[in-house]
């Protein structure tokens, strides 16, 4: 057997092996990814999770009424032009001005936390465990007599106003969630979307 | 500060070689385990099987978590998995098709070791794990196919499970034992997913690894049967005809496994029913217990021995030939490597006579896995004319003559071996 | 054990069924033709789906083959209220198979159990025969439970059982070409509808086989590349 040596070339050997190990690596990555998307939620999850419509103006001032979105209570509550006065005059708030920007969508960053100053959608879970609050949208009661109406959380005590803003001194550490919501028209809003406009 | 690069980076891989043998392990089993250089196109298939192995564990733990193992969900499930779960189909058609693969790369891998003799002396441990391998991959298979709760699923269990049935005495109330009901049903479904998820790939995966230390153990054959631990280096005691695994068979099994996955993506994404073979049209039927589809045949790779079950003539009223015949098919197996008396390994150096057995041997599980797929009527019937076969179908009869052959390959094997003219067989190995 | 003698035997002797079946017309599936789909969908949606479910199929998959989900709701939405729901139907299967004698099946994989050539042929195989309950047949699946649906558009034909031909004794409100694209509408959508991500996935395995061309030419060089000195 006669044997001839090639030599090594150790810069291509380096080469080639960075690129296979490359090009691999990055099809390993690829392969992951549609493993990865079959955990999220499927079509199914989608379409169960889907906007729900509802009809506001069936809703009586000073009324509230839950339906469910995404498997939680969320609240609607038609407020009174009493129950928007008594906004103004909470200085008990952990977070009055919203600076917490994530516990509700820009278009309700405002006094009121809705698009229109009356309706107010909520989601009716309690930010400290996720218990739901009972609302007590009367003043005092066995709320006592500095109660001007809110949401009272039985777990661990949690108060929030009318417009689900937290009250200092709760073990909850910020105001209740506004879902994104939008009205189709002058009547019915859709819970789980954001207006046109801010999408 | 001079800080010492050289230990500062082994620092962690000897932290760990002080608690756990990596570096040793790594050593010995990949960079100085020494392989013999001349593997051929047959060696990639075991490397690729254990690929397989693992893939089909990734995919189905990704299946798991959207099956229904339910009688009144499983189906319905399966196309939920197909449509809602977003990329399901692509996981669900890997998990199909690395079903049918799995066994395209076990068969060739199983022919190497027939046709290199490396389930002889000292490889008889070696070849009986790896045939228990093959026997629950099958079992694996089957409690697999009736998950998806189609037609195909169905009935075909309702077959398996009542060969049983035909076991001499005990077997009716065996067969019920099995299904844990007087039919296929949600129970049974619920105990094939409990073994098809958990018990069978635990106990595969048991067997893979024994398969491993036995091979490291012995040592690889190769195509020309040489032990290469027989010429050593005098110095260094490496085999003059070895190559340290990692890196050269380490690239090669890349390059192999390349190969390999473009075939698996072509099935995938251009054929995932690869006609009707990898996925039964009449599987799309949801399960039902009162209508049987006309035409019943189990999946390609249990054919073979479907079709020597079908090929026994019932002895007494009684099935039961038929089923042991079939038992036997695979059972025969763990006997070959006291079975081949032949004083060279491989077939490079055997005789004619093995090559004639061989060659036969190929063809019969060829006729026998294509007539396993078809109806037994597929090529008419005799004329009533002709004495003792007139009236019986023609494939019936093939397949009785190739069920002879398939076990006389094995039954003969004693003398053929024996009295075959073999070659001389060099010292060293050779490169062609 | 009897009954599993008698089960051997049918399994062994029922074969003979393959050997009278009729010849199937091939169906003209072409997946990449929206408009034919979105036809196939409404003739789907407005025939086949008050009888037969295609419960796996969600509505809104529907956007995939060009429609809008506006259409979808408009005009298509009959038997739910939001596209994300199933293509179901009110009809109980046990109120079926009292009128039917059994439920009409789930369409929803039928495509791939029976295949499309079979679903064309079928849609085109009825005749009358007055021998049945309903006044029809078929020749492709002879005792069909499926009365002639589409009858008013095919209009009636009559079969030749010894020459297999069917010729049209009174025509239907569309012509024969015209009925024969409807069917094949319907066909071309069952074939969609039986695996909806079909297209994608053919689109998907160009870009997956083509990066592991790139992944063999690689390896096979690195493997040159180290084996170059074994010899």
């Amino acid at each position: 057997m006669t044997k001839t040596y090639k030599k090594v070339d150790q810069n291509k050997r380096k080469f080639l092996l960075t690129a296979t190990s490359l090009t691999g690596v990055a099809g390993i990555s690829a392969l992951g990814f549609p493993f990865m998307a079959s955990m999220a939620p499927s079509e199914k999850a989608k379409a169960a999770g889907a906007a729900v419509e509802l009809d506001v103006s069936k809703i009586k001032t000073g009324e509230m009424k839950t339906t469910e979105w995404r498997g939680q209570p969320v609240w609607i509550l038609n407020r009174s032009d009493e129950m928007l006065e008594t906004l103004d005059r909470q200085d008990e708030l952990a977070d009055p001005d919203l600076e917490v920007s994530s516990q509700q969508p820009k278009y309700c960053q405002n006094k009121t936390r809705s698009i229109k100053p009356n309706i107010l959608v909520m989601v009716g879970l309690c930010t400290h465990l996720g218990c739901s609050p009972s609302p007590k949208l009367t003043p005092k009661g066995d709320m006592g007599s500095k109660w001007e109406g809110g949401f009272f959380c039985p777990c661990h005590g949690s108060k929030f106003d009318l417009a689900g803003r937290v009250y200092k001194g709760s073990p909850a550490p910020t105001n209740l969630v506004i879902p994104p919501h939008t009205y189709i028209d002058e009547k019915v809003i859709l819970i789980g979307e954001d207006p046109e406009e801010n999408v | 500060m001079a800080i010492d690069t050289k230990n500062s980076k082994t620092g962690f891989v000897s932290w760990v070689d002080e608690r756990f043998p990596l570096s040793s392990f790594i050593k010995n089993h990949l960079t100085q385990y020494y392989a013999p250089k001349n593997f051929n196109f047959w060696y990639f298939f075991g490397a690729l099987a254990l690929f397989v192995f693992v893939m089909q564990i990734l995919t189905g733990i990704f299946l798991t978590m959207h099956y229904k193992p339910d009688a009144s969900q499983a189906f319905e499930s399966v196309e939920y998995i197909m449509r809602d779960v977003s990329f399901g189909w692509l996981i669900r058609y890997m998990h199909s098709t690395g079903a049918s693969l799995f066994f395209v790369v076990i068969y060739l891998h199983m022919f190497r070791a027939l046709i290199y003799g490396s389930y002889k002396n000292p490889r008889e441990l070696l070849w009986l794990f790896g045939v228990l391998i093959f026997l629950l991959l099958m079992a694996e298979a089957f409690f697999g196919y009736l998950l998806p709760w189609g037609q195909m699923s169905y009935w075909g269990a309702q077959v398996i499970v009542n060969l049983f049935a035909t076991i001499p005495f005990i077997g009716p109330d065996l067969a019920e034992w099995v299904r844990g009901d007087y039919l296929i049903s949600d129970a049974t479904l619920n105990r094939f997913f409990a073994f098809h998820v958990i018990a069978l790939p635990l106990a595969l995966a048991g067997l893979v690894f024994l398969h491993l230390v036995a091979l490291h153990e012995v040592g690889s054959n190769n195509p020309d049967g040489i032990e290469i631990k027989k010429t050593k280096d005098k110095k260094t005691g490496i085999p003059l005809d070895g190559i340290p695994f990692h890196p050269y068979y380490t690239v090669k099994d890349l390059m192999g496994l390349t190969v390999f996955l473009i075939i698996f993506a072509a099935i995938i994404f251009f054929a995932p029913e690869m006609n009707g073979y990898f996925l039964e049209a009449n599987n799309f039927i949801p399960a039902d217990p009162l209508v049987t589809p006309s035409h019943i045949a189990p999946v390609w790779y249990f054919t073979p021995f479907y079709s020597i079950l079908r090929a026994v003539p019932p002895i007494l009223n009684s099935q039961f030939p038929g089923v042991a015949a079939m038992g036997l098919s695979v059972i025969i197996l763990f006997f070959v490597p006291w079975l081949d008396r032949s004083k060279v390994r491989s077939v490079r150096y055997k005789g004619p006579l093995f090559k004639k057995w061989i060659a036969i041997f190929v063809v019969s599980f060829f006729v026998l896995g294509y007539l396993g797929t078809v109806p037994s009527n597929i090529w008419g019937q005799f004329s009533s004319v002709i004495p003792l076969i007139g009236g019986t179908d023609v494939a019936t009869i093939v397949a009785r003559i190739f069920t002879i052959l398939y076990f006389a390959f094995f039954l003969l094997m004693p003398f053929y071996s024996k009295k075959d003219q073999t070659k001389p067989v060099p010292k060293r190995v050779t490169m062609r | 054990m009897k009954n599993f003698i008698a089960f051997l035997l049918i399994l062994f002797s029922a074969h003979t069924f393959s050997a009278d079946v009729v010849k199937l017309d091939r169906a003209p599936v072409d997946l990449s033709d929206k408009d034919s789909l979105q036809r196939g969908a409404r003739n789907f949606i407005n025939y086949c789906l008050n009888c037969h479910s295609a419960s796996y199929m969600r509505y809104n998959q529907l956007l995939d083959i060009g429609l809008s989900e506006e259409v979808i709701k408009n005009n298509l939405l009959f038997t739910a209220n939001k596209v994300g729901e199933n293509m179901t139907i009110a009809m109980a299967n046990k109120d079926a198979e009292a009128w039917f004698g059994h439920a009409p099946p789930n369409l929803s994989v039928t495509a791939r159990s029976r295949g499309a050539d079979w679903i064309y042929s079928y849609l085109r195989g009825y005749y009358r025969d007055k021998t049945r309950d309903l006044g029809w047949n078929n020749k492709v699946y002879p005792n069909s439970a499926m009365p002639h649906i589409l009858w008013q558009l095919q209009g009636e034909n009559s079969y030749d059982m010894d020459s297999g031909e069917l010729t049209l004794i009174k025509a239907g409100t569309l012509s024969v070409k015209e009925y024969d694209q409807f069917v094949g509408d319907i066909t071309n959508f069952m074939v969609y509808l039986s695996e909806p991500h079909q297209e994608k996935r053919k689109k998907l395995g160009y870009y997956v086989i083509a990066f592991l061309l790139v992944l063999l030419v690689l390896t096979v060089f690195l493997k040159r590349e180290y084996w170059k000195n074994i010899k």
